[in-house]
């Protein structure tokens, strides 16, 4: 049994390595973006980009300020005291990290300053082993976010309607989700899922490789497209368009091929952290893969 | 290039697409609730409580810490620009912004309003909040709290903000329309890359 105070300890833990530290695969994907850039603006985005990721992580303050809202993933037992640990770690973290208040209510758009609200924080479940429990906090801020979108294809358009999907949502959100960008694919499923699916894709780190050699190969060929376009870091013009483009997949209905497209700004932040019952704690900004 | 604000319309009028600046005195933050609510006081014939001829908008919402009574700038960087697109021709004109500091551009309705009552747009590398703070010197004050921390207008004293590259000037000349049209003479390879033609 893991008691709610621990999972309040770990939840503010989670939430300030977030949003301070930004994961080893992002920068090493924006440092190999700075080596190959050739435009000059493009030069000077990635360079305070890179520079400001040194900054907060140096000074423990929040890379950027739309500190996004909590949305979390859990993995193994998971009871009533598990979301009771993480609505009260969301809300001292929003006061101690600081984290912006984001949240508000959808109609009212009131702002309760604690970043609380209905499913919000919003908690993912998956079951796992007895042994364990694993938390993940992707804060996911609305620029990016704003740009994501669902496409209820024609199994007859098949592969083909996907891939132009993929490159009709990043040409929509040109330069607003903050690029470069990482692109989420949820293929199948159903409508929920496949958005479901495309967040989940955000999880993976950019250097992990799809196991299926098939779904590998799409991942590279959209992101070799996508950095042929030409947007470039903030839509000011250049070759890094996106870093990564990760595709998760679910059987769906012989009628039908849903595609979700989540997009991820260069401020991928992700943590997790894997609690054993016997109360030991390990965090990784990477995940368990 | 330094800039310093008041701006004057000359100052903003000798910059072109393109230029990187970097902007010392005063800014205001604003953003969705912070215009329409400016709009609704001007269509009423009240005063704001801010003067903005002249004046410097950074689209943004930061996250500030309040210690003893003094506000504390923790992270400040921009919020995309497009979401204002629909108030901001008015905005302009209504209260003789001089520079809108923001992300990702702005529509063609903008672009006029900052051709013809000259203002420009400064782009700000988005997310890149604790190098944006760092230009920031002091919180002068704080309106609008009621509309929550992002919403609200905040008052930054600043030295040397940036950098900021012109997005935008004021013959309409935009970078952004250079982007879209290096992305539509790339278009047709990157479809045939994607065999979706």
């Amino acid at each position: 049994m893991i008691s709610s105070d621990l999972l309040e300890e770990v939840t503010v833990e989670l939430l300030r390595r977030a949003a301070v530290t930004l994961p080893r695969d992002v920068i090493s994907a924006l440092e190999k973006a700075l080596e190959e850039e050739t435009s000059e603006i493009a030069r000077t985005q990635l360079r305070t980009i890179l520079e400001n990721v040194r900054a907060a992580a140096d000074t423990s303050v929040p890379m950027c300020q739309d500190t996004g809202i909590p949305i979390f993933f859990v993995k193994g037992v998971c009871g009533k005291d598990v979301v009771e640990g993480i609505r009260k770690g969301v809300s001292r973290a929003t006061a101690e990290v600081p984290l912006r208040p984001n949240a508000v209510h959808p109609i009212t758009r009131k702002n309760e300053g604690n970043n609380l609200g209905i499913d919000m924080p919003y908690i993912h479940f998956s079951p796992g082993d007895d042994a364990t429990v694993e938390i993940t906090v992707l804060p996911k801020g609305a620029g990016s976010e704003n740009m994501s979108a669902l496409r209820m294809l024609s199994p007859t358009e098949g592969m083909k309607g996907v891939r132009s999907f993929v490159l009709d949502t990043v040409l929509n959100a040109g330069g607003r989700p903050c690029p470069p960008i990482i692109v989420g694919v949820g293929i199948g499923g159903s409508a929920d899922i496949a958005m479901a699916l495309s967040k989940k894709a955000l999880l993976k780190p950019l250097d992990l490789q799809h196991p299926d050699p098939e779904l590998r190969r799409l991942e590279e060929e959209l992101l070799d497209a996508l950095n042929s376009v030409g947007i470039g870091p903030m839509g000011l013009g250049g070759r890094t368009t996106a870093l990564g483009v990760k595709i998760e997949i679910a059987h769906c209905h012989t009628a039908s091929l849903p595609v979700g497209v989540n997009i991820q700004c260069w401020a991928a932040r992700r943590a997790s952290v894997r609690i054993h019952v016997d109360g030991r704690v390990e965090f990784s900004t990477e995940g368990f893969w | 290039m330094n800039l310093r604000t008041p701006l004057s319309e000359r100052a903003v009028r000798s910059l072109k697409a393109g230029d990187t600046v970097r902007l010392n005195g005063t800014i205001y933050t604003g953003r969705d609730e912070m215009h329409l609510r400016a709009l609704e006081m001007h269509e009423r014939g009240e005063p704001l409580p801010i003067d903005l001829k002249g004046a410097a908008l950074y689209h943004c919402g930061p996250i500030v810490r309040k210690d003893n009574d003094v506000w504390t700038l923790v992270a400040a960087g921009p919020t995309t620009s497009a979401r204002m697109n629909a108030l901001e021709p008015r905005f302009i004109e209504a209260f003789g912004v001089r520079a809108i500091i923001g992300k990702g551009g702005m529509s063609q309705p903008t672009i006029d309003a900052m051709k013809k009552h000259g203002c420009v747009y400064l782009a700000i590398t988005g997310g890149a909040a604790v190098l944006a703070a760092k230009g920031v010197k002091r919180v002068v004050g704080a309106e609008w709290l009621d509309l929550g921390m992002p919403e609200a207008i905040w008052k930054f004293e600043v030295e040397d903000f940036g950098p900021l590259i012109v997005g935008i000037d004021t013959n309409g000349d935009s970078i952004y329309a250079r982007v879209e049209a290096d992305i539509r003479r790339n278009l047709p390879s990157v479809r045939k890359k994607l065999r979706i033609d």
